[in-house]
Formats: structure tokens, sequence, C-alpha cells
């Protein structure tokens, strides 16, 4: 018989893990707590303020305008983007050259890095020499996204539309193909409608799938900063500034550090409970009764 | 409830099929007896879920047609043609109720709402499904969820036939024969004609009254198991059925030097044959002929005997209820099958060929006699003949 020996050097071998998750996760954040509840002018002269700077972001209401615009914003991006890319994945050709084809040209928005996104909107909106914007004016739609808030408002979810339908689209399309063909020829024995092998089908099958993209669109146009800030720089007026703007100006136009930490904390906390209630819903919904 | 005829088909997946290899379905006629419960049998690829899938017409064929009660049905989609498949793998609709499941088929042709609620009651009860109708079809155990998707199948009043498609792979094993009980219970119950798939012998056989030997694209035989044990027409079925297959051996058809008589020839041995069957093959003016003799019909003696040759054992297992003896015949190895109060014999024994069990194949078909009484004159004919 063997004894067995009782050493600590697993934790050795767990370390990298440790250090990973601490340089990735927590030191960084814990930075930003530091900040939320300190008034620090440098390193040696700071004031412990406790809630003072939650309070303060909480009652600022432009922050409340903000969130709204952003709440409005990822809802309505959601609600054209998912059904959107599922019509797409469903319509994309699925054997043959035709498959890769469009497998690449749906693929192409998502290779195009988010400022030149921003860019790219920016020139194509312009009536006087953007295809979009003079196609508006042409048919005579007096369309300008630098002064009228609708307009820029369109163009924003436009583009964002643009840009990641297709990572839904692509993301469906894996998950229709996973679907073993004798589903569909059952189907067709049992005099199924399209729809009904489409709602009966296809939705099921593509319930997981779809919560990462639901997921990943929400959070990612949650936090979005970049293209709206090429595009209309949060204008006209501040009617396309979204809370990661509102954040930016705070923290580095203002340099108001402690609020602007706050307010991270806050922003990170809202993310965090909208993600678990939309995973929550999605898989309460296909419990077994 | 449908006879099913296949009349000439035959299906290939390639574009311009030119030899007989490109055929999944080589040519074949074959009808399906209304209200049968019959078996595919055959093994993998050799065509026979081809065969199920053009019958539903999940397939269209690349030749022949497909009736039903004499009417012609190759263009009708699977839909519109009355049939009901189970297929390998369990297909439910998980996020339905084992009921939405059963009434699905209902729903999309539009009965009226009552009638849906006793019939799936009515089915649900045959199926033992009763207590698990307001589940989520999902969290089922594949067996319940295969008898959820034959359920599906049986609501349906207009069911023409119920095709399965080798239905029991996924389940367990103590499961299976009570399945298949199911199965056979449905049938008599509903009177429905039933193709089973399956590459199971013993399956088969306990479904089906006839089955269908198919290889290598083709139907080689359709049959009583009785049939298919005792008289295979081919020698895949002498292969295919029984465990362990039929024994082959090739022999020779030839003249005796000495007494100038026809005989079948394998090694230094005569195999005992009529002369009828001896004219007959000569007739068919072959040499080379395969020899089958099952291992159960296979006699060993214990002692030396007039009609039986001494043959080498190999060895012998013992499969509890009977034991398999190997033994070489003029080096070809063979089997025979001794039951469990015969003594295991060791060393040299004997080993005779009953005439009536054993059977002569000429390219791998069975060679029956076409009468009975076969002409006599002809054969003194062909005897002076050849003296």
């Amino acid at each position: 018989m063997q004894t067995k020996v009782e050493n600590n050097k697993a934790w050795l071998l767990v370390m990298p893990v440790f250090l990973i998750v601490a340089f990735s996760a927590i030191i960084p954040l814990m930075t930003v707590v530091n900040y939320s509840v300190q008034d620090i002018f440098d390193p040696y002269t700071r004031y412990f303020v406790g809630t003072e700077w939650f309070k303060q972001v909480m009652l600022d209401s432009r922050l409340h305008e903000a969130l709204l615009r952003q709440f409005i914003y990822s809802f309505t991006i959601l609600a054209i983007e998912v059904p959107l890319g599922i019509c797409v994945a469903l319509m994309m050709p699925t054997k043959g050259r035709g498959a890769s084809l469009a497998l690449i040209l749906v693929a192409i928005p998502l290779l195009i890095p988010w400022n030149v996104v921003g860019t790219i909107w920016q020139i194509f909106g312009r009536a006087d020499i953007g295809l979009f914007g003079a196609f508006m004016s042409y048919i005579g739609v007096d369309y300008n996204y630098a002064s009228n808030p609708m307009d820029a408002w369109l163009t924003v979810v436009l583009m964002d539309v643009w840009h990641w339908t297709p990572l839904v689209a692509l993301l469906c399309y894996s998950g229709l193909r996973a679907i073993p063909e004798v589903y569909y020829q059952a189907a067709r024995i049992d005099r199924a409608s399209r729809w009904a092998v489409f709602r009966y089908i296809q939705l099921p099958k593509l319930t997981n799938v779809l919560i990462i993209g639901v997921l990943l669109r929400f959070m990612d146009s949650f936090m979005i900063y970049t293209e709206p800030f090429v595009l209309t720089g949060g204008g006209p007026g501040s009617s396309t500034t979204f809370l990661s703007q509102s954040l930016v100006q705070q923290a580095i136009g203002q340099f108001d550090l402690g609020p602007a930490a706050a307010f991270s904390l806050v922003y990170f906390l809202i993310i965090l409970l909208v993600c678990w209630v939309f995973y929550t819903t999605i898989m309460n919904m296909q419990k077994d009764k | 409830m449908a006879e099913i005829t296949l009349n000439a088909l035959a299906h290939s997946y390639a574009e311009n099929p030119t030899r007989p290899e490109d055929y999944a379905i080589r040519e074949m006629t074959h009808v399906w007896e209304q209200g049968g419960a019959f078996a595919l049998l055959g093994p993998s690829g050799c065509g026979k879920s081809t065969l199920l899938n053009i019958i539903s017409g999940l397939l269209e064929p690349s030749n022949g047609e497909v009736l039903f009660d004499g009417k012609r049905v190759n263009e009708l989609k699977p839909e519109e043609r009355n049939i009901a498949q189970v297929f390998q793998f369990p297909v439910v609709y998980d996020t339905m109720t084992v009921f939405d499941n059963l009434a699905f088929p209902l729903r999309n042709i539009g009965v009226p709402k009552h009638k849906i609620t006793s019939k799936v009651h009515e089915v649900a009860e045959i199926l033992e499904l009763s207590d698990q109708l307001q589940r989520k079809a999902k969290g089922l155990s594949a067996d319940q969820k295969q008898k959820v998707s034959m359920g599906r199948g049986l609501v349906r009043d207009d069911v023409s036939a119920i095709l399965f498609d080798e239905p029991l792979t996924v389940i367990d094993p103590q499961l299976k024969w009570k399945l298949r009980r199911k199965l056979k219970q449905i049938h008599e119950q509903f009177n429905i004609t039933m193709v089973y798939v399956t590459h199971d012998q013993l399956e088969a056989s306990t479904f089906a009254d006839k089955i269908a030997v198919m290889y290598n694209g083709q139907i080689v035989q359709f049959g009583t198991p009785r049939e298919l044990f005792e008289n295979p027409a081919h020698t895949f079925v002498g292969y295919f059925i029984g465990s362990p297959g039929m024994n082959f051996f090739e022999a020779e058809l030839r003249s005796n030097e000495s007494s100038k008589k026809d005989e079948i020839v394998f090694g230094d041995h005569v195999i005992p044959t009529s002369v009828a069957m001896l004219v007959h093959l000569k007739n068919m003016g072959t040499s080379k002929i395969t020899l089958g003799i099952r291992p159960e019909f296979v006699h060993v003696w214990e002692g030396k005997n007039d009609d039986a040759f001494a043959v080498e054992v190999d060895y012998v297992e013992d499969l509890g209820t009977y034991k398999i003896l190997s033994f070489l015949f003029h080096g070809q190895m063979m089997k025979a099958r001794l039951s469990e109060d015969q003594k295991v014999p060791s060393g040299q024994i004997y080993v005779s060929f009953p005439e009536q069990w054993t059977k002569i194949y000429v390219d791998e078909y069975l060679v029956d006699l076409p009468l009975q009484n076969v002409d006599l004159t002809l054969q003194s004919k062909e005897t002076d003949h050849a003296n």
C-alpha cells in the first residue's frame, strides 16, 4: 500500500490562473473601485468620500438621458438585427460555390474596423458626395444627419445594422447547418407548413446560438462609442450621445475621475444585470414544464 | 392502407450512370402486399435506406415507377403520399409536449379539435404514453421519443404504410424486445402495411412475416424467415442469415473417367447429388459451381460411415446452448452446429452432407430444378450423348 503524501504543490499549478485573472480583471477593476470612493488630487492628497460620487452620478440628469437613449438604441438594433439575421441565414445557400461565396459576402462588414465604419457612413450619408445622402435628396427626402436628430438616429441605427447583422446571420447559419436532415424529412411527412418547420424545428435549434448572438450584440451595442463619435460626434445637440461617450467626456474631457469611476461601475453592473435577465429568460423559456 | 408496387425501379446518385455499379438500387420489380409486416434486411450501404426513401417520396427514383394500389405516385411529394416514416434517430419536436407532438400531423391537416384529442389519447394509450402527455418531448428517454415518432404516424387515419428505418438502433437492449413486441402488436391491431429496414436478422425475423434480403442494390430473395434459412436463393442470403452463416465451397462438375458418369467433385470427394440435378447443371453449361450447406445440417458422425467424409477437427466453441465445431474439409474451413448433448469430438471425425440440404449455386444464385420430375428421357439422351 502506498501512503498518500500531502503537500501544497497543487497551488503552484493553479497560480497562473490566479495571476491571469488578477491582471485581466481584478486589479484594473479595483483601480476603478478605488477612484469611485475617493477624491484623488495626487498620490499623496486623497480623501475618502464614501458614496458621494455614486449619489452624484445617480442624480445626474444628463446621464439619465444618455442611459435612456442607450436602452432605446440597444433594443432597437436588437429588434432589427436578430430577426433580420435569422432571415439572412435562412436565405443563404447551403451547398456548392454559392455557399462559400455567400459566407464571404456576408462576412465582409465584420472585417471593417469600427472607426472606418464611422468614416464610411459619414461620407456615405452626405448629400453632396455620399451615395446614400445623394439618393435621399434625389427622391426628395430632406436628409441631413448632422442637423436633424431623427436622421442622425436613423444613420447610427442603419450603420450598426449593416455592420453587425452579419454576425447574427453567421451564428444562425452555423446553427441551421447543425440540424440533421431527418428533422426536415419528418416534418415533410407530418405535412408541416414552412412556418411550422421554422417555429418548431429551426427556431428551437437556434436558441443556443441566439443566446450568444443576443448577449454579444447587447453588450457591444450598449458600449458603442467609436462609430457615433466619428459619425456625429454625439450630436446634433446630444441626441446621439450614448453612455460611453458621456463617460469619456466626464473622465477625459472634464477630468472628473471620481464620478467617472463611479459611473463606470454602475455601467458595468447594468450590463451584467441585463445580460443575466436575458440569459435566465431565454433559459426559462425552454425548460421542461 | 395500400399495396406498394415497385415497377422496374432503379436509382442512381450519379448524374450519368453507365455501369451497374453506379446504381444504388439496380432495376427491380417488387410488390409489398397490403397489410403485411415486411423487413428489408441487408448490410450497410446495400441501398435499403435509399429504397425506403424512394417509397416515402423523400427521394425521386431515376428510373421506374412507385405505385400505391396501382396508382403511380412518383410525382407526389412525401406529404401527399399518406406515408409515415420512423427514422433511425428519434425525431421529436423538442419544444412541444408529447400531446402536441402527437397532435402535430393532425393539426397540419386541420382536423377538428375534439377529434385530435380523442385520437391522441387513443394512440397514447396503445403506446403506453398516456402519463407522459403533458411532458415536454425534450426530456423523454430515447425509447419514449421513438414511440412518439411512431405515434405521429399512427394518429393519422389515412396512413397507407409505415416505414421504419432501423428504428431500434439507439434503444437500450432490454427495451428493444419490448418495443419490437409493441410494433408487432400495433401491426396486428391496425392492419397497416409496415416495412422495416434493419441489418439485424433477429430483428427482421421477429418482426416480419416476410423478409426481403438486399445486397448490392438488389433484392436477392423475398421470403419467410424459414425459406431464407432453409433455401437461400443467393449465396449472400446463406452467408448473411444464420449464425454462423452457411458453409460454402467451390466444387467442380466433371465426368468420372472410369464410370463415365457426371459427378460433383470437391478435392477428391464426390458430393452426393441427384441425377436430375446433374443433368440440369450439365445443361446450364457450367462446370464451376458453389456448394452451400448450413452448419445446422452438417451431420457429424462418431464413427466411420459409408456416406461420411473424414475431416480434421480444428476447434470447438461453446456458445452455451449449443456448440460450434470448426473442421477442415480438404483444406477448407467449415462449421457444424452440435447440440448441447452431443459428444464433443476431437481429432479425426466423420461428417456427411445430406443431399436435401446441400444447395448448389452457380454465379451466386441457387440452382433449382425447373420441375420436380425431370424428363427422364432427356436424362437418358444426355447420358447417351456423353457416352
